[in-house]
């Protein structure tokens, strides 16, 4: 099975990935700025920064360069930001567990929200229930996940004191944990210190309540959707019919086989979330890709966009992959019609 | 909260002298037990940008990194210091002091003869020398960009100027007699860098080792790098061996970059950092007002904001627009919503002639619309016209208020200005291209004399700093004059005669001239103010807090 | 007139069991007033500076208080009204048309086309929508025609997807074939036979997506990127207000924010109200 779904997967998604290098290589070469004029300094003459143009390679074409930027790539280079001089990789490296730390959070309180929510709004349609719940995800996908984060700090530093104040992902003067993961929260507990866990845990629950909200709406609806579905079926109606205990029947027949089209959109949620990323990270000062990218594009630094475009498309395009191939273990009926 | 600490306080004052901690009168304050970080020994820092390099010398290198420099390595020479009228210390242009260099000789118009320490070392171990002063000046005047212009400020522009009389003494063989050569050794730029050391990671493409020594200091100054982070934070520890100054009270320093002000100023406020100098006016004038914190404030000297226009590009060409401009400025308003009192305001000048070579002096425009529409109709725009105001996305809290009221007061005259923020990294890339016709900038140098202002700013060498493109031989002449005149009467004369020349054609309109305002807790002292506007650590110390 | 009164009575009917729906059309019927009217009516200009002190709390001179630089708030938030729904509308409607375009064509012939707007948009798909759009208007250059650009491109691809799965769908349905028939050129074919029948589900869509383009507006200029200073415009005003919240200054981004909440809001209820007028199979 799995070589087969795999290949039928792997071809399109690397077309997308392609696309994405296109799309990304164009887009940034459209963006205004001059890296050539601000690496050669400011008292530079035209040759000077001539010289430096030539270095950088944007003297030539933009097929050339293009396929200067394909070569760079399949060797793992991703080039240098000019701005901080250090290699987009490593900075890409450095910075993604602080966005994954928050996206994951985030997921996770989304998720213990809005599953509850969705299979309760399912088993009592049009009830209060179903009425909150509706209001609750249409509220949170219409807040601005900027103003909302603000709201936040607000209420929860400066009137109640309880969370610090939004500068990153731990005070300015603690040092971090000794790096395994990357994961401020994971570190911490793994060299045993519990002070620092709790500190980074504080750093981390604004920022991913407020991008979490964001993820409740679409978990919310399509749990409930789901489980309306499932609920009304055939093997559930049967169940029932045999007087199996309503828990047996909720987790064990219903729950499992609506989780399916839950997780297909937990892959888009989680993507979109990447992109959402970039407001949160921007309230919060969040050290993570998504204020790189950010920082990036605002002093049109190339090789950064290009790098964060293409590692976030590569991330959406393998997460896409594995939530095929995980489908395809949960759902043997996908293996079936293959 | 203030009780356990307090105990605890007293306590190590009564134990202090027996352990010996502290020099003189200053005595250690316990650790506090949350932060550990926290005791005389480590000053916390928090700033909105941080150093991006370690190599003042380096391409795109930013001003937190000439502080970066500053601290960690030596030069030849450093300035003395004198009181203010208003009590506060500051460097003395007047009176450079010895650092590497334990005396000099001048042959005046020949050369400046340095003997250096003998026991001077780097932060490695190995000794200071000659060579290591050669390489790094060779480097300063070779490697292009800011740091060849600023040497050439002070007349130093060929290796071949530099020479090795032996291991401990170095000369510089001077082209012209130029009064800024002295004061240019001063200046960060030509730092000495371990040659040895930065040789090792220099290769074919990278002769001068930039690439290595953008992350990795190759330094003999006062404090070591611990860690470098750029973006995040720079951690300093004192040299022990340092031999060019009195080694410095403060063991650490850590610098941490909080892009917010009002989180910076908040974390003065709960006590959880110890200096800040780069808050808004507004938060300091506010923290001045409420006494708990000691605020000091200087004049920026040599400096000025100013709203610039290109003279190349019409309809700024005309002087009749340009004058009509320097009559529109709401210049209270902008003073005191951009500078909150702390600072000097430029404008409203006495006489249409420069009376003094004071500088910066106040140039004689003042508000007057009615006045401006005349000159726009003397001009022929009296139905306005269109243009862009550019300005420095990074320093937006200044510069953005101000542009929102010129903004409204030219619309008065129907001129429509269309705002556009530059962000910080690209701005010097857009001064240099010179195709800005409209713009909110500020500027000061380094060496303390309005010749030297005018050599950037003014002449048509068309300097970076010339966004206005401003060329004009007469002005030249004046500038000229006044670098290399033979006696105090003559500078004098040559000034007046250059500032009248600006105030006549208004290719620049001066606002203010603003404060390096500092805030920091009380028991810190040694702060003074440093024409590069950034803190000195190794001057500062701190005592026990007041209870 | 008739297919009128029975669109009217079928829509009393909607609302009247989907509350909600109706509390949005009544708010974005306000919203649309205060847009239309509202700049005449406000008592300062949104655009001077210092009419009262800088960052003033909610007081009766200034009903939302002052802004760091002294403007009044309250008049900047209802001024934003206009702006901020204008860029929503017209992003909204250039997506549907490019989409709908691109989507019927790649529907009704398949093909090379077909394939190459289907990589197309997978590729798009592949991005974090927002960085997209944020790349766009940084390429550009900061203007409200480049917010709208932006916006429009990034959610065409939802309405390429639907319409061209709609059109596939309908492709071999009889009607289409007399159409076919009866000498009608391909073109006539999709916009008089096929459209009319695939509008309500892209109306759905299209009114679903008044809400996102105004936050996508509101983030871009969060961020520093598409409206310029001094224009008023809710996402703007946040920006320019956030840094005030950590000293307490609250009312600088609240009432901007809690504006664009109100107006996102209602654009929603009342895309859930469309979508059960015109597609109750959707509902969810």
């Amino acid at each position: 099975m799995t070589m087969q779904l795999l290949s039928k997967r792997l071809v399109p998604a690397l077309i997308s990935l392609i696309g994405v290098l296109i799309v990304s290589f164009v887009l940034t070469r459209a963006l205004p700025g001059d890296p050539a004029a601000y690496l050669a300094g400011p008292a530079a003459t035209a040759d000077a920064v001539a010289e430096v143009r030539k270095s950088l390679g944007l003297d030539r074409n933009v097929f050339e360069q293009f396929v200067v930027y394909v070569k760079q790539i399949t060797r793992g280079e991703l080039g240098d930001s000019w701005a901080t001089g250090q290699p987009v990789l490593s900075e890409l490296v450095n910075r993604l567990p602080a966005s994954i730390e928050l996206t994951a959070l985030g997921l996770i309180l989304a998720l213990i929200v809005a599953l509850p929510l969705g299979i309760i709004a399912a088993l009592r349609p049009n009830s209060p229930i179903d009425h909150t719940a509706r209001v609750v995800s249409t509220l949170g996908v219409s807040l601005p996940t900027f103003f909302t984060g603000l709201l936040l700090v607000y209420i929860f530093y400066y009137q109640l004191d309880w969370l610090p104040a939004p500068m990153g992902r731990l005070a300015p003067f603690t040092d971090a944990p000794e790096k395994i993961t990357g994961f401020y929260t994971v570190d911490s507990l793994l060299t045993g210190d519990f002070y620092l866990f709790l500190e980074a845990l504080r750093f981390l629950i604004l920022p991913a309540f407020t991008l979490g909200m964001f993820a409740l709406a679409p978990i919310a609806r399509m749990t409930r959707a789901s489980m309306l579905g499932v609920l009304s079926s055939d093997y559930v109606r049967t169940a029932r019919a045999n007087r199996l205990p309503a828990w047996k029947v909720l987790i064990v027949y219903a729950l499992r086989n609506a989780l399916l089209p839950i997780v297909t959109m937990l892959g888009m949620v989680f993507s979109f979330l990447l992109g959402a990323n970039v407001l949160v990270e921007k309230v919060f000062s969040w050290p993570g890709v998504g204020s790189f990218a950010l920082e990036a594009l605002m002093i049109s630094d190339y090789a950064a966009v290009q790098g964060f475009v293409l590692s976030m498309g590569l991330i959406y395009v393998l997460l896409n992959l594995s939530i095929d191939i995980a489908y395809g273990y949960i759902d043997p009926r996908v293996q079936v019609e293959s | 909260m203030d009780d356990p600490r307090r105990l605890t306080l007293w306590l190590c004052l009564l134990t202090a002298p027996a352990l010996g901690c502290g020099k003189g009168s200053h005595t250690a304050y316990a650790a506090d037990s949350k932060n550990p970080l926290k005791g005389t020994s480590t000053l916390l820092v928090a700033v909105e940008e941080g150093p991006n390099s370690l190599d003042i010398q380096g391409v795109g290198t930013n001003r937190p990194s000439y502080g970066a420099s500053w601290n960690v390595y030596d030069r030849l020479i450093t300035f003395g210091k004198k009181t203010r009228p208003d009590g506060q210390v500051m460097y003395d242009y007047e009176k450079p002091e010895p650092e590497l260099a334990e005396r000099w000789e001048i042959d005046p118009g020949k050369s400046i003869t340095f003997f250096l320490r003998k026991d001077a070392t780097f932060h490695d171990g190995t000794p200071v020398t000659a060579q290591d002063v050669k390489w790094s000046f060779d480097r300063a005047v070779t490697i292009g960009g800011f740091p060849t212009f600023q040497m050439k400020a002070g007349s130093l522009e060929k290796p071949a100027q530099f020479e090795v009389v032996d291991d401990h003494t170095f000369r510089v063989k001077l082209v012209r007699n130029d009064k800024f050569t002295l004061p240019d050794l001063g200046v960060p730029v030509p730092a000495i860098y371990n040659s040895k050391l930065a040789k090792s990671h220099a290769t074919p493409t990278d002769p001068w080792a930039q690439t290595w020594l953008k992350n990795n200091a190759a330094a003999s100054g006062g404090y070591k790098v611990d860690k470098f982070e750029p973006g995040v934070q720079l951690q300093l520890r004192r040299f022990e061996n340092w031999k060019s100054g009195p080694v410095p009270q403060l063991e650490r320093v850590i610098l941490r970059v909080v892009p917010s002000a009002a989180t910076r100023r908040a974390m003065l406020e709960r006590g959880d950092v110890d200096v800040l100098f780069d808050l808004p006016p507004r938060d300091v004038s506010e923290l001045a007002a409420k006494g708990t914190f000691k605020v000091q404030g200087v004049p920026v000297e040599n400096f000025m904001w100013f709203i610039d226009m290109n003279v190349k590009k019409p309809p700024f060409d005309k002087l009749e627009v340009r004058q009509a401009i320097a009559a529109a400025i709401p210049y209270d308003q902008i003073y005191g919503s951009a500078c909150y009192g702390r600072g000097v305001p430029l404008y409203g000048g006495p006489s249409k002639t420069a009376t003094t070579a004071e500088w910066p002096q106040p140039y004689p425009y003042k508000t007057d619309l009615a006045k401006a529409k005349q000159l726009l109709a003397a001009a022929g725009l009296s139905k306005g016209f269109s243009t862009t105001l550019y300005y420095n996305l990074g320093l937006s809290t200044w510069s953005e208020p101000i542009a929102l009221m010129l903004q409204q007061n030219l619309r008065k005259l129907n001129i429509d200005v269309t705002l556009e923020k530059i962000p910080a990294a690209n701005w010097r890339g857009e001064m240099g291209k010179k195709s800005m016709p409209f713009l909110i900038n500020d500027m000061g140098g380094w060496l303390n004399y309005p010749d030297y202002f005018f050599f950037w700013n003014y002449h048509s060498q068309n300097a970076v700093f010339n966004t206005m493109s401003y060329q004009n031989p007469d002005m030249d002449k004046a500038i000229d004059a006044a670098r290399f005149a033979e006696s105090p009467e003559l500078y004098a004369s040559a000034v007046k005669t250059f500032i009248t020349k600006a105030f006549d054609d208004t290719p620049r309109i001066p606002l203010f001239q603003s404060n390096v305002d500092v805030a920091m807790k009380p028991n810190i002292h040694g702060y003074q103010y440093w024409f590069h506007r950034q803190v000195d650590f190794r001057q500062l110390y701190k005592t026990v807090s007041a209870p | 007139m008739k297919t009128m009164t029975a669109l009217y009575r079928h829509g009393r009917y909607v609302l009247s069991n989907n509350s909600l729906a109706a509390v949005g059309v009544l708010a974005l019927f306000v919203l649309v007033t205060l847009a239309v009217i509202g700049p005449s009516l406000v008592p300062f200009d949104p655009i001077e500076t210092f009419v009262g002190p800088t960052l003033q709390p909610p007081s009766s001179a200034h009903w939302f208080g002052t802004d760091q630089v002294g403007r009044d708030i309250f008049s900047r938030v209802i001024v934003a009204a206009r702006l901020d729904l204008t860029i929503a509308v017209f992003a909204v409607v250039l997506s549907f048309l490019a989409g709908t375009a691109v989507g019927c064509v790649s529907g009704y012939f398949g093909g090379w086309f077909d394939r190459i707007s289907g990589r197309v948009v997978d590729s798009m798909m592949a991005f974090p929508l927002f960085v997209l759009a944020m790349g766009v208007v940084a390429a550009m250059g900061n203007s409200v025609s480049s917010v709208v650009c932006a916006t429009a491109l990034v959610n065409a691809p939802f309405y390429v997807r639907l319409a061209r799965a709609e059109v596939a769908q309908r492709r071999t349905a009889e009607y289409v074939d007399a159409a076919i028939l009866a000498g009608n050129g391909s073109i006539r074919v999709i916009s008089n036979h096929l459209l009319p029948n695939i509008l309500p589900t892209l109306s759905v869509q299209m009114s679903l997506n008044l809400g996102w383009a105004v936050l996508n507006a509101a983030g871009l200029s969060f961020i520093g990127l598409g409206v310029r200073p001094p224009a008023a415009e809710w996402g703007i005003m946040v920006a320019e207000g956030a840094q005030y919240v950590v000293s307490g200054h609250w009312w600088a981004c609240f009432f901007p924010g809690i504006a664009l909440m109100f107006c996102v809001l209602c654009f929603n209820f009342m895309g859930d109200g469309v979508r059960d007028l015109l597609d109750p199979r959707q509902r969810t």
